[in-house]
């Protein structure tokens, strides 16, 4: 804690950022509560936890630059920019749903933000982002593509075949794993044979950098320098982010796997009240402040549940539309 | 029209490079498409022409040449890649059917994927069990992408150019025993063949006889030969596979009361079974005899000459199962 954080950030992106944590941590906290009540169904992954990860990279990302995400992408599209209304409504199943009711918690996509989706298969979006990223490159736009991955992903083939493929074609992609240290119930110490992750770029002549992601302005910085060298190198990095879910895998996952002591040491790690002390230790907010953006942010999530029970359907007659153009 | 002859590899070869002329934001990649030219020589002469900014060899990696181009698509480009051959697919299942298949679908339609995927395939080059497939019901079998199965140099040439104008992701299969063929291909640039549109290839009077691809060719022999003994056979050739023009194939049957289709594919759950169940829906009451099915056998394709001739459909297969139709009576 010894940086000052009006040192890196001014007060507004600060606070800016807290508010993005918060929302983040009510929104999926709501989704909990909306699944119970079995207004919400499928699957649900939650992202309680991990929120100093999507708030603090996105911040550090430029607007236009691509983000490409997995199936735990609620926050990422929601700090992006996406309304949380049109997001709820999506998990809704509703036709006012941010991909009309079609795509559900795992899909969420909005390419006016340049969120170029959340994607269900492990790893399949890595090539994908390296597409991204060489439309970007080759129509000199000076964008570069982020995707976002798990722990469990780097042990599939594409992980590999994509990090050779951006490194060989110098392509602008920032990957940036969310090292959650499980992949549903099985612990990253058992599934890689190297669980360092950013070490497993060497292969791949990468260049790679661990930050602790717990911490909201360590991922802002780490994203940040990784971000403006991969743009001025036009070439890939990696950053691993060290982070924690609070919840199992998805709704339907107790979490029996982890120890409660573990639980609870990663709790006592949470991003959101340690930031938020920062942020009055240093004087840039008061508790006071704090608890309005948690009202504020308590609203929105209302609203936006609202929003999605009031919502109509889609109708019969779209099953047929948005397959073919 | 103009026409020129020139072989079903050339006649693609020239697509591609007029519609890269047409198009500065369509790109080829693949493995060996560039300095080598292609495996089979369908990406000749394109890196010296466009540069290696739009012509690129690849990795080794289909899975990631496919998910790659969905990627540039998405981007604003208009990726055209080739996988080595169709077999290799398999290996970019999970990018052609979650991935390529579903974006636009899962995403509310607010994306479009203007891409191809050229892949050679079929039997009959004794090439053995893993590089001798027919695969084309597996991609006909998803929703969301395309599949387009030239038979003639001129399909190949009109139905790439409207693949590659598409703004569906279109699976283009191309069969590895018709690139040397030769025919009459238009010399008008603007040459265009509609997916979804089959076509009558012959007309006739007794029997329809529904194919596609290389089957298209071997149809249209087997036709010739059943002439010979007054025997008059419509040949239909679907040309795209998805969309599906049943009308034009139906409309046939109708008119002929009598049904032959035929697949290179394996007969258990291929396409084959789909179009003679459309066809005994729709023509049930004009149907003379049951609808036959001339396929591929379901085996691993063996190597030897002698026994892998056994597994493609034939002229004398389909010939023998035409005539079949005709002995038979209600």
């Amino acid at each position: 804690m010894e940086s000052k954080l009006r040192a890196i950030l001014s007060d507004d992106d600060l606070l800016r950022m807290y508010e993005q944590m918060v929302l983040s941590r009510e929104f999926e906290e709501s989704c909990a509560e909306q699944y119970a009540k079995g207004h919400i169904t499928g699957f649900l992954h939650l992202y309680s936890g991990q929120e100093a990860v999507a708030v603090g990279a996105t911040a550090a990302l430029r607007r236009d630059d691509y983000i490409l995400s997995a199936y735990r992408e609620h926050a990422q599209a929601i700090v992006r920019g996406a309304e949380p209304l049109r997001v709820m409504a999506e998990l809704f199943g509703k036709a006012t749903g941010i991909c009309k009711g079609k795509g559900g918690s795992m899909h969420l996509f909005a390419p006016a933000l340049s969120f170029m989706g959340g994607y269900a298969i492990v790893g399949g979006q890595f090539p994908i982002a390296v597409g991204v990223a060489f439309a970007a490159k080759f129509r000199k736009e000076g964008r570069i593509a982020a995707c976002f991955f798990g722990d469990g992903a780097v042990n599939q083939g594409t992980f590999h075949e994509s990090l050779n493929w951006a490194r060989l074609w110098e392509l602008p992609v920032l990957f940036v794993c969310e090292n959650n240290h499980y992949g549903i119930g099985t612990s990253v110490e058992r599934a890689s044979a190297l669980p360092d992750i950013h070490r497993r770029t060497c292969g791949y002549d990468i260049p790679s950098e661990r930050v602790y992601g717990m911490d909201v302005v360590a991922v802002h910085e780490a994203i940040k320098w990784a971000a403006e060298w991969v743009r001025e190198h036009n070439r890939p990095f990696l950053v691993e982010a060290i982070t924690y879910r609070f919840r199992g895998h998805s709704m339907a996952d107790p979490g029996k796997y982890r120890s409660l002591a573990e639980v609870e040491l990663w709790k006592s790690r949470d991003p959101i009240p340690a930031f938020g002390n920062r942020l009055v230790a240093e004087g840039i907010a008061t508790e006071t402040q704090l608890e309005g953006i948690r009202q504020q942010a308590l609203a929105t999530v209302a609203e936006a549940v609202a929003f999605a029970e009031e919502s109509p359907w889609p109708e019969d007659g779209e099953v047929w539309e948005d397959i073919y153009v | 029209m103009s026409m020129s002859d020139m072989t079903y590899r050339d006649a693609l070869n020239l697509a591609l490079k007029e519609e890269m002329r047409r198009d500065p934001s369509m790109v080829v990649w693949g493995e060996d498409v560039a300095l080598y030219e292609g495996s089979f020589k369908v990406t000749r002469g394109l890196l010296a022409e466009f540069g290696e900014e739009r012509v690129r060899d690849t990795p080794i990696s289909e899975n990631t040449i496919v998910g790659v181009s969905i990627g540039a698509a998405m981007g604003g480009l208009r990726p055209v890649a080739e996988l080595m051959t169709v077999n290799f697919a398999l290996l970019a299942m999970d990018q052609i059917v979650n991935h390529m298949a579903k974006i636009r679908s899962m995403f509310g339609g607010q994306t479009h994927l203007p891409m191809v995927i050229r892949a050679p395939g079929g039997g009959g080059s004794q090439l053995g069990a893993q590089h001798s497939q027919s695969l084309e019901t597996y991609f006909m079998h998803c929703p969301g992408i395309y599949v387009a199965v030239p038979a003639t140099p001129a399909d190949a040439r009109g139905l790439l150019k409207s693949s590659i104008r598409d703004n569906n992701p279109v699976m283009f299969l191309e069969h590895e025993l018709l690139y040397n063929s030769k025919g009459d291909v238009p010399d008008d640039p603007e040459f265009l063949i509609p997916l979804g549109k089959a076509e009558v290839k012959r007309e006739g009077r007794d029997v329809t006889i529904v194919a596609y691809s290389r089957m298209t060719i071997l149809a249209l022999e087997a036709a010739a030969e059943l002439e010979k003994d007054g025997i008059s056979c419509e040949v239909v050739d679907l040309r795209t596979l998805t969309p599906l023009d049943s009308e034009t194939f139906v409309a046939s049957v109708k008119k002929t009361g009598r049904a032959v289709v035929v697949e290179e594919c394996w007969h258990a759950a291929g396409l084959g079974g789909h179009l003679a169940s459309i066809i005994a829906e729709e023509c049930f009451d004009r149907l003379l005899a049951p609808v036959r099915r001339v396929s591929g056998l379901d085996v691993p394709m063996p190597y030897s000459r002698k026994i892998e001739k056994l597994c493609i459909p034939q002229v004398e297969t389909i010939a023998a199962a035409v005539r079949e139709t005709l002995s038979q009576k209600y």
